[in-house]
C-alpha cells in the first residue's frame, strides 16, 4: 500500500485509488482524536517542518496537531520570522532546512507552484498546504471525507461550488478531486469570478444561486477573499451578497438533506448567512475535525514507508 | 506444501476449553472483557465471547484493537498493512482484559497491543489467550490460555483460517514460499 506520488502537490496528481486510500486511512485515524490520550507512537523520531509564508490558523494548527498525535516532532516556521526577511530566497531556505534532515516539509506560499519548485530541489516529501491560486489538496481531501462520512459513497453526487472560483485554490483542488471520484461539479458566481473556459473541464457554470443549488447533494461556499477585492471584479460586497449569499431563503428550494461546507475562514453575512452557518445542515466544524484525520493520514502514508527511492 | 494441524472440531474444542479456563481463573465473567487483535484475533475473541455468554448467561464487553500504529517495524520500510479502526467503547478500569490473538510467535504483536491498551486506560490485569503458541519468542511474553502448543521451525509459517474470514476453520503449517 503506497501512494502513487512521493509528495502531495495537488489533487491533480492523485489517482482514484490514492484518494480512496487516504480517505480510508483518515477514517481510521478519526478515533484517535476521541481518546483520552490522543497520541500514538507511529511516527516517533520523525521530524515535520511546517513552512508557512502566508497567514493561517486552521491549516497550520491542523498539520501541527496531526503530526503531534502521531508522535512526530513538529517545527513551525512562518515567513515573517524566517530569514526570508533578510533576503534569503525560497530555494536556499528549503535547502538549509533540508540540511537538518527533516522527514517531511509542509509548505504554504502565496506564489502558485512554490511547493512544486521546492520539490525539485529537496529530497524530502512535500505537502502543499496551499499555493497561491493553484491548489490546496489537503483541504479538498478533508471536504471529500466530510461528504463521504455523511453520504457513504461519493460516486454520482452533485456539488455546487459558490463564490470566487477564479482565485480559489480550494475550488481548483476540489474540482479535480471530485471529478476523479466520479462526482458532478457545478460552479456558481458572478461572471468576473468564474474562469473562462471552465466548461471544457466538464464543469457546469451557473450565475444563479437558487437555481444552481436546487438539485445538488452538497453546496460548498467559498470565502470572498477581501484582500483580492480591490481589483474591480465586484462592484461592491453588498451587491455580491444580494445575489450569492447562501441564506435560508435560497436554501428553501434546495433538497432537505443538502450538506453545507465552507473551507473557512468565514465572512459572516457576506457569502453565508449567520443562521445557515450555524444551522443543522452546516458541516463547517466537522470539516475542521476531519482535517486533522486527513493530515494524519497524509503523514502516515508518506512517512514510515520506504520513500528513499520513489518511482 | 502444507499440512493441517487442527481441524474444525479441534478448534471448537480448544475454544470451549479456553472459555472455561478464563471463567475458572477469573471466578466468573463479572469483571472480564475480551479484546481481539485484528484480524483473526477478533474472530477468536468473538467466539470466546459467545461461549462465555452462553455458559454464564451474561453479557461480556468486547473490543477490537488495530495495532498497526504501535508496530516496531513501521519505519523499516516494510509494506504497511491497511490501517483499520480500533474500537474499545468501554472503560478498562477495574477490568480483567483477555487479549486474544490467533498465533503467538515473536511476541512483538502482543507488546504493541499492550502498549495500545494502556493508552485507553488502566485495566486490573491483562491476560493473553491464543489459539496457537508456536514458540520463538523475542520478548519476555507468555500466554495465559493456549489452544495448542506447536513446536515449529522458524522458517515455517503457521496459518489460522477462520470461517468468518476465510470460509473454513483450520490451522495449517507451510514452508515459507519465498
Amino acid at each position: 500500500m503506497l501512494l502513487s506520488t512521493k509528495s502531495i502537490l495537488g489533487t491533480k496528481e492523485l489517482t482514484k485509488q490514492d484518494i480512496q486510500q487516504i480517505l480510508d486511512t483518515a477514517e481510521s485515524f478519526k478515533e484517535i482524536s476521541t481518546r483520552a490520550i490522543k497520541k500514538v507512537p507511529t511516527l516517533r523520531g520523525k521530524t515535520i517542518i511546517n513552512l508557512f509564508f502566508e497567514p493561517s490558523t486552521r491549516t497550520r494548527t491542523s498539520f501541527e496537531i496531526a503530526g503531534k498525535r502521531l508522535s512526530a516532532d513538529v517545527i513551525n516556521i512562518s515567513g515573517s520570522t524566517s530569514s526570508t526577511v533578510k533576503g534569503e530566497n525560497l530555494i536556499d531556505t528549503a535547502r538549509n532546512l533540508e540540511a537538518m534532515n527533516p522527514d517531511i516539509l509542509v509548505v504554504r506560499h502565496h506564489c502558485s507552484g512554490a511547493p512544486a519548485l521546492l520539490s525539485q530541489f529537496v529530497n524530502s516529501p512535500i505537502i502543499n498546504a496551499g499555493d497561491g491560486t493553484h491548489e490546496h489538496p489537503s483541504q479538498a481531501l478533508l471536504d471529500l471525507l466530510t461528504i463521504r462520512s455523511h453520504r457513504g459513497d461519493l460516486e454520482g453526487l452533485k456539488v455546487a461550488i459558490v463564490g470566487d472560483i477564479n482565485h480559489s485554490r480550494v475550488a481548483r483542488s476540489n474540482i479535480k478531486a471530485m471529478q476523479t471520484m466520479g462526482m458532478k461539479v457545478r460552479v456558481v458566481g458572478p461572471p468576473p469570478l468564474i474562469p473562462v473556459g471552465l466548461e471544457r473541464l466538464g464543469v457546469e457554470v451557473s450565475h444563479n444561486l437558487s437555481e444552481a443549488i436546487k438539485d445538488v447533494d452538497v453546496v460548498m461556499v467559498l470565502r470572498i477573499q477581501l484582500e483580492r477585492q480591490n481589483q474591480g471584479l465586484l462592484s461592491s460586497l453588498r451587491e455580491y451578497s444580494n445575489y450569492f449569499c447562501l441564506t435560508s431563503e435560497t436554501l428553501a428550494k434546495a433538497r432537505d438533506d443538502i450538506l453545507i461546507i465552507h473551507p473557512g475562514p468565514v465572512n459572516r453575512g457576506i457569502e453565508i448567512a449567520l443562521d445557515v452557518m450555524e444551522g443543522p445542515r452546516s458541516l463547517i466544524l466537522n470539516q475542521v475535525t476531519n482535517g486533522v484525520a486527513i493530515r494524519m493520514a497524509l503523514f502516515y502514508l508518506l512517512l514510515g514507508e520506504n520513500n528513499a527511492n520513489p518511482n | 506444501m502444507s499440512s493441517t494441524l487442527l481441524n474444525t472440531k479441534d478448534i471448537s474444542r480448544a475454544v470451549s476449553r479456553i472459555s472455561h479456563e478464563i471463567l475458572e481463573r477469573n471466578r466468573g465473567a463479572g469483571n472480564i472483557a475480551l479484546v481481539g487483535i485484528r484480524t483473526r484475533g477478533v474472530v477468536l475473541s468473538q467466539r470466546l465471547k459467545e461461549q462465555i455468554e452462553e455458559i454464564e448467561d451474561v453479557t461480556v464487553d468486547h473490543g477490537v484493537l488495530d495495532i498497526t500504529l504501535y508496530r516496531d517495524d513501521l519505519a523499516a520500510g516494510i509494506q504497511k498493512p491497511e490501517l483499520k479502526k480500533t474500537d474499545i467503547s468501554f472503560a478498562l478500569e477495574d477490568k480483567h482484559i483477555i487479549l486474544c490473538d490467533d498465533v503467538l510467535f515473536t511476541g512483538r504483536t502482543i507488546r504493541a497491543a499492550i502498549d495500545a491498551l494502556m493508552d485507553f486506560g488502566r485495566p486490573s490485569s491483562v491476560q493473553l489467550a491464543v489459539l496457537i503458541d508456536r514458540g520463538h519468542r523475542e520478548l519476555p511474553i507468555r500466554p495465559d490460555y493456549v489452544g495448542k502448543n506447536i513446536p515449529t521451525a522458524k522458517s515455517k509459517r503457521v496459518q489460522v483460517l477462520f470461517n468468518e474470514e476465510d470460509g473454513e476453520d483450520k490451522v495449517i503449517i507451510q514452508e515459507q514460499s519465498n
